[in-house]
């Protein structure tokens, strides 16, 4: 009785009971689990039946435990999983941990270890078997973080063995979440019920899921085996259907949110990679086709400083983004402002050799870089705090990493408009893209000026590398894939403004992603480099975005 | 104006390639001081090629034409006058980046657009011959099938509909011209009308050559995906290896490349070439003087092309290989650079250029393939800075003394 009480025993109905209750209800489950560990647990037959060869009795006999809701049997069945059961020449199963091994029958230790010893079978079929019933084991867990875990890992596609415990669970369930997710489980196995009422109910509830398996189940129920449909029964096919266009709207609910927000999230990479552009292109006029070079370099500043950490300060790995952040600007920008000393400046006023001469400092980038770190790809590892990501719906996760990086482009645009508008520098920038010779006779130093918002474009460069080696690839070739889009990003937006740059950017990304799942990715870019063509057709003016009372050459 | 600026703007008038001196005056329509006007080397390039023109056409021909087929083909292999099958191959393959070159000349060099899509009508023309050619191989492919080798891949029963008739080789040798003139001519109304000129344009090519990129790729297209073309057998029921051959393809590549200079100096003689460098050098003076300047590019953009699609189409034969690779920005942008080397604003300049960046890249490439991203960003930086007028500019001074 007293193993029983302690498995089951907590009475969840109540949890208004106060803490007082709940801390002497943990003492005495404690109590129940150090009796457990000396007490012979599980009938020997049941263990006989798991190592036997037959599965059908393997099956009957997961079944029987998990039904008795046994923590001595989790203990055998996670042992299992993980390739530590053993069956000796007895027939006796035994729990094989290193050196010592445990009686799984008896709980009792058992030394020496027995020499021969055949590993218990496992093949898909059992570790499917096992996954459902470990996790169903666990739904007894006192903690409900493991709790919620499992009916997790239960939901989509558990099977029937763990049915038996999801109803006890179900029975003594406070939280509702765990209680949602469980009865939808508990729903997708009785669909395979023999009884029409059980299948019946299971169809209904299950209109309440928003899991990708559950239309699978649904359609799959909806299917015809031959002449015949899968479920015989007429009223049940209307309503599985009626389900199934329930579940489907939600699932394309979710795929509107995920869709959005990849947009988003691909938006704001592309508002970072041309944002340095609509510094050194829209305002100083610079075509820089190294921009994407400049990127590439703050991505390789982010991994050497992510080496440095790894190495001298494995401790604080996680803040390296800290150091990250402006060593990259400060690389990027350093060798920006280098190249605009001894190349660009002598080609203010000649756009097309600009391209060209910039384009060639491209490729010494690429191929430096290539001397120095080689031509493989770099592993850059995220921070901890930036995995794993926010679950807004069963299946769609929001990765932090892209909710990081989003805001992050948030907050350098702001930086920009910060700085152009309300600084020193920001002003003279504004003077001179304006009017170079009137600032000049005003005392602005244009060519001092020139070099440093060349090495803010740049630096923004260099930013956006940094973001970027947090979600993809860092290797030499990493600004070229991004050099042609942020131009469009760019040429769309208009010259010489921010709010241009950032709508167009947004919108490109959004764009982007929604085509993509209408008509895959590679017509989808296509799709949206045609548009941009034809839209400044119509719309020139994006182009040439005349400042002031200048005219064209 | 500050000391900076005037300097500026003398840059800007003095690199500007102009043929013409008469328009160096009003270089870059702002309204700057004239800049001095002095002979031009590109002009003596030109006045050195005036008289015996005819002489040097016909040494370049004889060259091309009788040299390279009797050291190739009679010539034993010891002999001092022997050409290796490798030369005749490189040769080809340089001449036919050599039109591309021309074309781009005739864009960028006289009427100042600079196309970085020059690589996209290559390509496509190239990919016109190359569906002749696979049409050619019949069924001695992989899998013994009269579909191509990708298709029978893919799983695809039939030919789909763009390829039909590509097994005359007359109809595809109308491709080869149609596609590329055709894509330019719809592209390029579209963008002179709307005036988008300058960088704008630049960038826009590349979006479009960087678009067809991405199309080819796709195994879907139906033209091969990422392996393009290749293995081809014959072509006009020659084998496509037989020195024989190869050496036809060059002389008809030698004869193109001759007859594109002599179509290219015909037309910047003329009255319509003159438009065109006005065009260059000061697009507002030639819309006030009623002229539309969009007939004059839309023109010469699509001449351009369909050259550099013949010059695609005669490549891909040789080479043996066609794939969406060549349609890379990369790519198109090495074209102008080919052009740069060789001095804009010439006709025999881009020729030579095309030549020397190739030799060098193969040299490079079998000797230091470390270092040829570095000689080639070396060549972008310090030809648009010190040698605006290229190789052009090294042509000997000859004219005062005749």
């Amino acid at each position: 009785m007293v193993p029983k009480r302690c498995s089951r025993g907590r009475d969840r109905a109540a949890p208004s009971r106060g803490r007082a209750a709940r801390v002497l209800r943990r003492a005495f489950a404690t109590a129940c689990l150090l009796w457990l560990s000396q007490a012979a647990a599980i009938a020997p037959e049941i263990v006989r039946d798991l190592a036997s060869d037959d599965g059908d009795a393997r099956d009957k006999a997961i079944t029987t435990l998990v039904a008795g809701g046994d923590p001595r049997a989790l203990t055998l069945l996670e042992a299992w999983r993980n390739g530590n059961a053993r069956r000796d020449a007895s027939e006796r199963v035994l729990l094989v941990d290193g050196d010592a091994a445990v009686d799984a029958a008896t709980g009792a230790a058992v030394t020496p270890v027995p020499a021969d010893l055949d590993e218990l079978t496992i093949n898909n079929r059992v570790r499917r078997e096992l996954d459902s019933a470990i996790n169903a084991l666990r739904l007894s867990s006192a903690d409900v973080g493991t709790r919620m875990a499992a009916a997790k890992a239960l939901s989509g596609d558990a099977d029937g063995v763990a049915l038996p415990a999801i109803t006890t669970a179900l029975a003594k369930e406070t939280d509702p979440g765990i209680k949602a997710s469980l009865t939808l489980t508990s729903a997708s196995i009785q669909l395979a019920s023999g009884n029409r009422d059980t299948r019946m109910a299971a169809v209904r509830t299950l209109a309440d899921s928003d899991h990708e398996a559950t239309r699978t189940l649904l359609q799959r129920l909806l299917a015809r085996n031959g002449a015949a449909f899968v479920e015989p029964d007429e009223a049940i096919r209307a309503e599985a259907s009626k389900s199934l266009r329930v579940v489907e709207s939600r699932l394309a609910r979710g795929d509107l949110v995920a869709r959005v927000f990849s947009g988003i999230s691909l938006g704001s990479v592309l508002l970072l990679a041309a944002l340095g552009l609509a510094i050194t292109y829209g305002l100083m006029g610079v075509i820089n086709m190294a921009h994407g070079e400049l990127m590439m370099i703050g991505a390789y500043a982010t991994y050497v400083v992510q080496g440095f950490f790894r190495s001298h300060a494995p401790g604080a790995f996680d803040l390296y983004l800290v150091v990250a952040v402006p060593v990259a600007f400060a690389v990027s920008a350093v060798v920006g402002m280098a190249l605009e000393r001894t190349v660009i400046r002598h080609l203010y006023g000649r756009p097309l050799e600009t391209l060209l001469a910039t384009w060639g400092l491209s490729l010494i980038l690429i191929q430096a870089v290539r001397t120095v770190f080689g031509a493989q790809n770099v592993q850059v590892e995220n921070p901890s705090w930036m995995g794993g990501g926010v679950e807004v719906m069963t299946g769609i996760v929001l990765p932090w990493s892209r909710i990081v990086i989003a805001v992050f482009a948030g907050a350098v645009l702001l930086a920009i408009f910060l700085v152009l508008t309300r600084t020193r520098l920001g002003l003279f920038v504004r003077s001179v893209t304006q009017n170079r010779a009137m600032a000049g006779a005003l005392g602005v130093p244009t060519a001092r000026v020139d070099m440093l918002a060349f090495g803010l474009g740049s630096g923004l460069a260099g930013l956006a590398g940094c973001a970027l080696s947090q979600i993809g690839n860092v290797g030499p070739d990493l600004g070229q894939s991004y050099i042609v889009d942020s131009f469009m990003v760019v040429v769309l937006g208009g010259v010489g403004q921010l709010a241009g740059t950032v709508s167009a950017a947004l919108g490109l990304g959004i764009v982007n992603k929604f085509l993509e799942a209408w008509s895959g990715a590679v017509l989808a870019k296509i799709a949206v480099l045609v548009f941009i063509i034809l839209f400044i057709q119509k719309r020139p003016q994006g182009l040439f975005a005349f400042k002031g009372r200048t005219v064209e050459a | 104006m500050t000391p900076v600026d005037a300097i500026r703007f003398d840059e800007a008038a003095a690199e500007r390639p102009s043929a013409e001196a008469s328009t160096t005056g009003i270089a870059g329509g702002t309204g700057v001081r004239p800049v001095a006007v002095r002979a031009r080397p590109m002009v003596l390039a030109d006045a050195v090629l005036r008289l015996p023109r005819g002489v040097l056409y016909g040494v370049a021909a004889f060259v091309l034409l009788v040299v390279f087929p009797v050291g190739n083909l009679l010539m034993p292999a010891d002999s001092a006058l022997h050409v290796s099958d490798y030369a005749v191959t490189l040769g080809g393959k340089v001449m036919c980046y050599a039109i591309v070159a021309l074309a781009m000349d005739l864009i960028w060099g006289y009427t100042g657009i600079l196309s970085l899509g020059h690589g996209l009508f290559f390509a496509l023309g190239g990919y016109a011959m190359g569906m002749y050619l696979m049409r050619s191989i019949g069924a001695e492919g992989v899998y013994h099938s009269e579909l191509p080798d990708f298709m029978v891949f893919l799983d695809w029963k039939a030919y789909p509909w763009y390829w039909r008739y590509t097994e005359h080789f007359w109809y595809a040798a109308t491709l080869v011209v149609l596609v590329p003139g055709i894509l330019a001519c719809v592209f390029g109304y579209f963008a002179f009308r709307s005036r988008i000129k300058g960088v704008y344009l630049s960038i826009i090519t590349q979006a479009l050559t960087y678009a067809a990129m991405l199309l080819f790729f796709r195994n879907d297209t139906g033209f091969g995906g990422n392996n393009g073309f290749t293995d081809f057998k014959r072509i006009l029921g020659y084998p496509i290896t037989a020195p024989a051959t190869r050496i036809v393809l060059f002389c008809v590549t030698a004869a193109t490349l001759l007859a594109g200079i002599a179509l290219c100096r015909v037309l910047v003689a003329s009255k319509l070439g003159r438009v065109l460098t006005a065009i260059r050098d000061a697009e507002s003076r030639v819309m006030f003087s009623g002229y539309n300047p969009v007939h004059f590019k839309l023109f010469v953009w699509t001449l351009s092309a369909i050259m550099c699609g013949i010059a695609g189409a005669l490549y891909v034969p040789q080479v043996g290989i066609i794939n969406p690779g060549e349609m890379s920005p990369a790519n198109s942008i090495e074209i102008a650079i080919w052009t740069a080397v060789g001095g804009r604003g010439t006709l025999i300049g881009p020729v030579f250029g095309a030549a020397a960046v190739n030799l060098g890249k193969s040299w490079f490439t079998q000797a230091l393939p470390e270092y040829w991203l570095y000689a080639l960003g070396l060549v972008f930086v310090v030809v648009t800075l010190y040698f605006p007028r290229g190789i052009a500019a090294l042509w000997p001074r000859r004219e005062p003394q005749r």
